[in-house]
C-alpha cells in the first residue's frame, strides 16, 4: 500500500513538472512564473477539496456525498448573481479580486456556522438533519440564483457565467499567497483529529464506545470542511464535484480504511487529475472548454457507475 | 460499580425509563429482561453515555458518566449494540484492533497486538482473523465484534442482545466465553437477553423490566419463577429443574 501512495506521489510530481516545463516557450521569463502559479492554486484548491471531501464522506459514513450537499457551492453562486444583479459586473465587488474573495468566503463560512450552529443547539443534534437542511438551502438558493439570472441583461450574464465554473487561468497571486496560508493553518488545526478519522468511520455508536470525542470532532470536522470548500470555492470556482471522484477513486486505489494513506492517495489523485485536466484544456482543446466541465463530465459518469455498482451489491 | 440514580428518558413527551434506579454489582453476569419495548436496550445506551438521558445520573466508580473523560471511560466500560453494519471493508484483525484505540490511539505497540490476538483466540475466529467480515456468516461476525470488545478490555462489558441471529452452538459459545469472562478476568458483565432460558442459564443476576420500569431484580433462583415471570410477561411461564437449572416451558 506504501508503494502504491509512492508511485501516486511520484506521478503527480511528474505531472505537474511535465505542466510547467513542456512546451516552455524560448521567453519563459514570462510563461514560467504564470505556469507555476497555476500549479501552485491547484494544488491548493484539489488538495483542500480532497481533503474536505474524505473527512466529510468519513463524518456522514456514506461514499457518495460531496459537501456541495450542505449547499456551500449555492451560496457561492447566489452571491456572485446577486452582486452583478444589483450593482452590476463593472461595480467594485464584482471586479475587486480581494473584495470578492473576502465577501464570498465570509459568506461562505457565516452560512456553514449558522447551519449548524442553529441545529447543533436543538434536540435531536443528528447530522443526518444538518445535511437535509443544508440540501433544502441549497436548492432553494439555487432557484433564487436561477430567477435572478433570467432576469439579468445578456452581456453581464456572460461575465457572470464565467464565475460558474472553476477556472485556474487567471488566479490572483496575493489571493493565491493568502489561500496558501490559510489553508496550510486550517490543515495544521486538523491534523489532531486524524486519528479519530478511521474510528469515526465505524460509525458513531463504535466511535463513542472507543472513547473519540465524538460531538465536538464532527462539530470540528464540518467547520474544516467549511472553510477549505470556502476559500477553494472563492478561490476558482465550483468544483466540488471533483472530491466525489479522487476519494473515491483513492479507497479503490489504496484499498484500505486508514486515514493516513487515504489523505495523501485522495490529494495526490486529485492533483493528478487537476493538473492533467488543465493541461488538455490548455493543450489539447486550446481552451475551448474549461477543468470543471471536463470533471464534472468524468465525475458524472464515474457517479453513475457508482449507483449501479450500489444498487447491485 | 456502576449505580443508577432516578434515571428518565422521554421520547416526544412520552418516557421509554422512568425514573429507574438500579446497582450493578462488580464480577457478575447481569442479565436485562422483559418484553418488547421494555427499555432494556435504551437503559444499556444511557448507561453506557450512546444516548443522553433526561434527567438523573449514572455514576461509574463514584464518578458521574458525564463527568468522565471520554477516553478514560472507553478503558473502563464498553458496549456492543445489536446490529452493527459497517461501510467498510475490514478483516477480523484490523476489527479486533480497534479495540486497542483507547489506549493506543490508532499507533498500535506490540503489546496491543497481544490484546488483538489473544482477543481472536478467545473467541476462536484465529482462523478466520484475516478473512474481510462480509465474508463470514452473522455468527462469525458477532464473535468479531465480540472479540473487538474483549480486546478493548474494560472492566465493565455492557451488550445488547449478543445472541441475537446466532445459532444454539455459538450461542452456548458466546455466554461460556461471558461466564470465563466473569470468572476469570474477573470483568463485570451486563447483557440484553430475550431467552430467558439462557438468563436463567449463566447469569448471577435478572433485572426484569416493563414499560420503563424495573419490575423485579434479583438472583437468578429469584426471578427464574412461575409467578413471577408470569406477571412480568402476561403468560404461564411454569419452570421446571433439569439438571439444576431452571427451564421455563412456556413454548404451548
Amino acid at each position: 500500500m506504501k508503494a502504491k501512495l509512492t508511485i501516486l506521489i511520484v506521478l503527480a510530481i511528474v505531472v505537474s513538472a511535465a505542466f510547467v516545463l513542456v512546451d516552455l516557450p524560448s521567453n519563459w521569463d514570462y510563461a514560467l512564473p504564470r505556469r507555476l502559479k497555476k500549479v501552485a492554486a491547484i494544488l491548493l484548491t484539489g488538495g483542500a477539496i480532497a481533503y474536505a471531501t474524505l473527512i466529510f464522506q468519513t463524518m456522514t459514513n456514506n461514499r457518495i456525498l460531496t459537501p456541495s450537499v450542505i449547499g456551500l457551492d449555492s451560496v457561492y453562486m447566489l452571491f456572485q448573481t446577486f452582486i452583478v444583479f444589483v450593482f452590476g459586473s463593472m461595480s467594485l465587488p464584482s471586479v475587486n479580486k480581494y473584495l470578492n474573495f473576502g465577501l464570498t468566503t465570509g459568506l461562505m463560512m457565516l452560512f456553514a456556522v449558522l447551519l449548524y450552529r442553529f441545529l447543533f443547539k436543538r434536540e435531536g443534534k443528528n447530522l443526518f438533519f444538518l445535511l437535509l437542511v443544508g440540501l433544502v438551502m441549497g436548492t432553494l438558493f439555487g432557484s433564487m440564483t436561477t430567477f435572478l439570472q433570467v432576469l439579468i441583461d445578456p452581456n453581464e450574464f456572460l461575465v457572470l457565467q464565467g464565475k460558474m465554473f472553476a477556472s485556474f487561468n487567471n488566479v490572483n497571486s496575493d489571493l493565491l499567497l493568502l489561500s496558501a496560508v490559510l489553508i496550510v493553518l486550517i490543515g495544521l488545526f486538523s491534523m489532531k483529529y486524524n486519528k479519530y478519522l478511521d474510528v469515526m468511520a465505524l460509525g458513531r455508536e463504535h466511535a463513542v464506545n472507543l472513547g473519540v470525542p465524538y460531538q465536538r470532532t464532527v462539530k470540528q470536522m464540518l467547520l474544516v470542511v467549511a472553510l477549505l470548500i470556502s476559500i477553494s470555492t472563492a478561490l476558482v470556482g465550483p468544483v466540488t464535484f471533483l472530491g466525489l471522484l479522487v476519494v473515491n477513486l483513492a479507497y479503490h486505489y489504496i484499498g484500505t480504511y486508514r486515514h493516513s494513506l487515504l489523505i495523501p492517495a485522495s490529494i495526490g489523485i486529485s492533483v493528478i487529475a487537476l493538473v492533467g485536466g488543465q493541461m488538455l484544456v490548455e493543450r489539447v482543446f486550446t481552451f475551448s472548454t474549461t477543468v470543471s466541465v471536463l470533471i464534472n463530465f468524468i465525475g458524472g459518469l464515474y457517479f453513475i457507475y457508482l449507483l449501479l455498482k450500489e444498487s447491485r451489491a | 460499580m456502576i449505580e443508577v440514580r432516578n434515571v428518565t428518558k422521554m421520547y416526544g413527551g412520552k418516557p421509554v425509563i422512568d425514573n429507574v434506579s438500579l446497582t450493578i454489582p462488580e464480577r457478575k453476569i447481569t442479565s436485562f429482561i422483559g418484553p418488547n419495548g421494555a427499555g432494556k436496550s435504551t437503559l444499556l445506551s444511557i448507561i453506557s453515555r450512546l444516548l443522553e438521558k433526561n434527567s438523573g445520573t449514572v455514576m461509574i466508580d463514584g464518578k458521574d458518566i458525564s463527568a468522565w473523560n471520554t477516553r478514560d471511560l472507553a478503558r473502563k466500560i464498553s458496549i456492543l449494540k445489536q446490529s452493527n453494519h459497517i461501510n467498510m471493508r475490514l478483516t477480523v484483525r484490523e476489527l479486533v484492533s480497534f479495540g486497542r484505540f483507547p489506549y493506543s490511539q490508532g499507533k498500535l505497540s506490540k503489546e496491543d497486538w497481544t490484546y488483538v490476538d489473544e482477543a481472536i483466540a478467545y473467541m476462536e475466529l484465529t482462523d478466520l482473523k484475516d478473512r474481510f467480515l462480509d465474508q463470514l456468516s452473522g455468527g462469525q461476525n458477532q464473535r468479531a465484534y465480540i472479540a473487538m470488545i474483549i480486546a478493548q478490555n474494560t472492566d465493565v462489558i455492557l451488550l445488547d442482545e449478543p445472541l441475537n441471529n446466532l445459532d444454539m452452538k455459538h450461542s452456548v459459545q458466546i455466554m461460556k466465553v461471558l461466564r470465563r469472562l466473569v470468572e476469570e478476568l474477573g470483568k463485570t458483565v451486563v447483557i440484553v437477553i430475550h431467552d430467558i432460558n439462557f438468563a436463567s442459564c449463566y447469569s448471577d443476576n435478572i433485572v426484569a423490566l416493563k414499560d420503563g420500569r424495573i419490575v423485579q431484580e434479583g438472583t437468578t433462583e429469584q426471578i427464574i419463577d412461575g409467578t413471577i415471570l408470569e406477571s412480568i410477561y402476561e403468560m404461564p411461564i411454569p419452570i421446571e429443574v433439569i439438571d439444576g437449572n431452571r427451564i421455563g416451558v412456556y413454548f404451548k
